[in-house]
């Protein structure tokens, strides 16, 4: 059968690597059986780490929807030249794929300590953002870093669905007397909402999984669910190798339901693409 | 007209400075910081010593070599695959499919927990080897890359009518094997070389998996940099940034019209 040589691929490097870690999860250090784990979840060190995770991604992904979205509408419907256009989806398509340590490293010497625009606000408009309270290597610094590729992102996405968004029914709705506030209250946000909504979607899942950019900008230090992985992983910081399988199982899960919803708000935006 | 105009120029020049901002602070940085207080003249010295550096050469190289292998096995897998499940098998396609979208649901991090503790000990001690973690790697990008590659692919096929072409092929006397290489491949070349252009874009970058593994990958290399140096990572971060530029305009070059293709939960 063709199938098999992907079957098997998968099933050695894919199933058997994740389910070695599901099971470790319903074990404790002696080996026994236990959903002791999952409750220990709640334990203040994995518990922030969630919670700061899910605040940063939920941060990145509105933010970075409602900025990508209005970029994208921009250039194709803002009555902007035309080679914008091309433009923003080329340089977008860079963005969203420039991320990892190159992106926290270019966030640094922009708006770290001595970073170029740090500098510049100093010395040029005497706002010393540092001794304001700012600081990069911080749950802000992470999500303005994030930002760098969710909101390409968003407008790559975007784009399409804006394009899908016909001319006519904007006329059709000015012949019968609708201000553009209607047009957009009645028409085109009930259109657009499962596109923009599973974008969104899909930009939390995003964010929520990346490891590198905070790594490398913070040092490790913030609290975020992969951060805790990889420490767990070089050091058993949880001191309890069972803890540190359902932190990532809980991560998963986490990723699981992002998707299914994805998947959803999906089916119901393509409804207006025929 | 004319505000509204106004308003969405506004957005948009908002979105190209932060766009912009970060490239010009790392451009700034790979000249020696020359609006710092120390007040030194631009050089192009961290470049220079960034390009005689063995270092640099040798996980870029790493990389690319990790990166081109990861295609070769990408398609080896996904290729036949997604053409016996178009052709001779569509009842597996749920199951294909299902496989095909786990890494978006498995992050890097959490999948190279996996593979480390999975692979550390019998019966497949691959960790303890420089080659069995070699493997290792190209097997977990190879994972991260069936998203989009199996997509494309997929794509690739509807739109050539493949039972016609095969039925074509096949009533002409060629076999299974000839009908795939001589008539399917082919036509797939634009799919399969934007696929291969996105694998090389992510995997050269990637950081977390090489990390995690212990890899001389260009990723790892960039990070302790960052820590070592002040100039030299800005100049590396910035041909990190043209190498992925390149990589984008490759896939928007060969892929005129089709859609644009995205990744999501790449190398972050």
């Amino acid at each position: 059968m063709g199938l098999l040589p992907f079957l098997i691929f998968s099933v050695l490097f894919l199933i058997i690597p994740t389910s070695y870690l599901v099971i470790g999860s319903f074990k404790n250090n002696a080996g026994e059986l236990t959903l002791q784990n999952y409750a220990d979840l709640t334990n203040p060190l994995p518990l922030n780490s969630y919670l700061n995770s899910i605040e940063i991604s939920l941060v990145t992904a509105v933010m970075g929807g409602i900025l990508g979205f209005l970029m994208a509408y921009a250039v194709i419907r803002g009555g902007l030249p035309n080679v914008l256009r091309g433009g923003l989806l080329t340089f977008s398509g860079v963005a969203s794929n420039f991320a990892g340590i190159p992106l926290a490293l270019a966030f640094i010497f922009t708006l770290g300590r001595v970073g170029f625009l740090t500098v510049f606000l100093k010395d040029v408009l005497g706002i010393n953002i540092y001794a304001n309270g700012f600081t990069l290597y911080s749950k802000l610094g992470v999500e303005l870093a994030y930002l760098y590729f969710q909101f390409p992102l968003m407008v790559l996405i975007m784009a399409p669905a804006i394009d899908g968004l016909r001319q006519d029914w904007r006329e059709a709705s000015e012949n019968m007397g609708a201000s553009t506030f209607q047009f957009w209250r009645y028409v085109a946000l009930p259109i657009l909402t499962p596109a923009l909504l599973g974008t969104m979607i899909l930009l939390f899942g995003n964010a929520f999984g990346a490891q590198a950019t905070a790594q490398q900008l913070t040092g490790g230090q913030l609290n975020l669910v992969t951060l805790l992985i990889g420490r767990q992983m070089s050091g058993d910081v949880l001191h309890n190798q069972g803890l540190g399988f359902a932190l990532a199982m809980g991560m998963v899960a986490i990723m699981g339901v992002t998707i299914l919803i994805y998947l959803w708000l999906q089916r119901r935006a393509e409804r207006w693409y025929r | 007209m004319r505000f509204s105009r106004l308003l969405w120029g506004a957005v948009f020049l908002f979105g190209v400075l932060y766009f912009a901002l970060p490239l010009i602070g790392t451009f700034e940085f790979s000249l020696g910081h020359p609006t710092g207080a120390a007040g030194v003249p631009p050089s192009l010295r961290y470049y220079e010593n960034v390009l005689n550096s063995p270092q640099f050469w040798g996980s870029l190289g790493y990389s690319f070599v990790i990166g081109l292998i990861t295609i070769v096995v990408s398609i080896a897998l996904i290729v036949p695959t997604a053409f016996w499940v178009r052709l001779k098998v569509p009842r597996a396609r749920p199951l294909v499919e299902f496989i095909t979208l786990l890494p978006f649901v498995i992050p890097p991090i959490v999948l190279v927990f996996g593979l480390l503790r999975t692979f550390n000990k019998p019966p497949l001690p691959l960790t303890n080897t420089n080659q069995g973690s070699d493997i290792l790697l190209i097997a977990a990008y190879t994972i991260l890359s069936f998203p989009y590659m199996y997509r494309a692919v997929d794509t690739g096929l509807r739109s050539i009518d493949v039972q016609s072409l095969a039925e074509a092929s096949q009533s002409l006397g060629a076999g299974w094997v000839r009908t795939f290489w001589q008539v399917i491949l082919p036509n797939l070349r634009v799919a399969l070389l934007s696929g291969a252009f996105l694998t090389l874009a992510i995997v050269v970058g990637e950081y977390t998996i090489a990390s995690f593994l212990a890899r001389p990958a260009f990723g790892p290399y960039l990070s302790l940099l960052g820590g070592n140096k002040a100039y030299e990572p800005a100049a590396v971060a910035l041909i990190s940034f043209g190498l992925t530029w390149i990589a984008m305009l490759l896939i928007a070059r060969i892929g005129r019209g089709s859609r644009t293709r995205v990744a999501v939960t790449g190398a972050r």
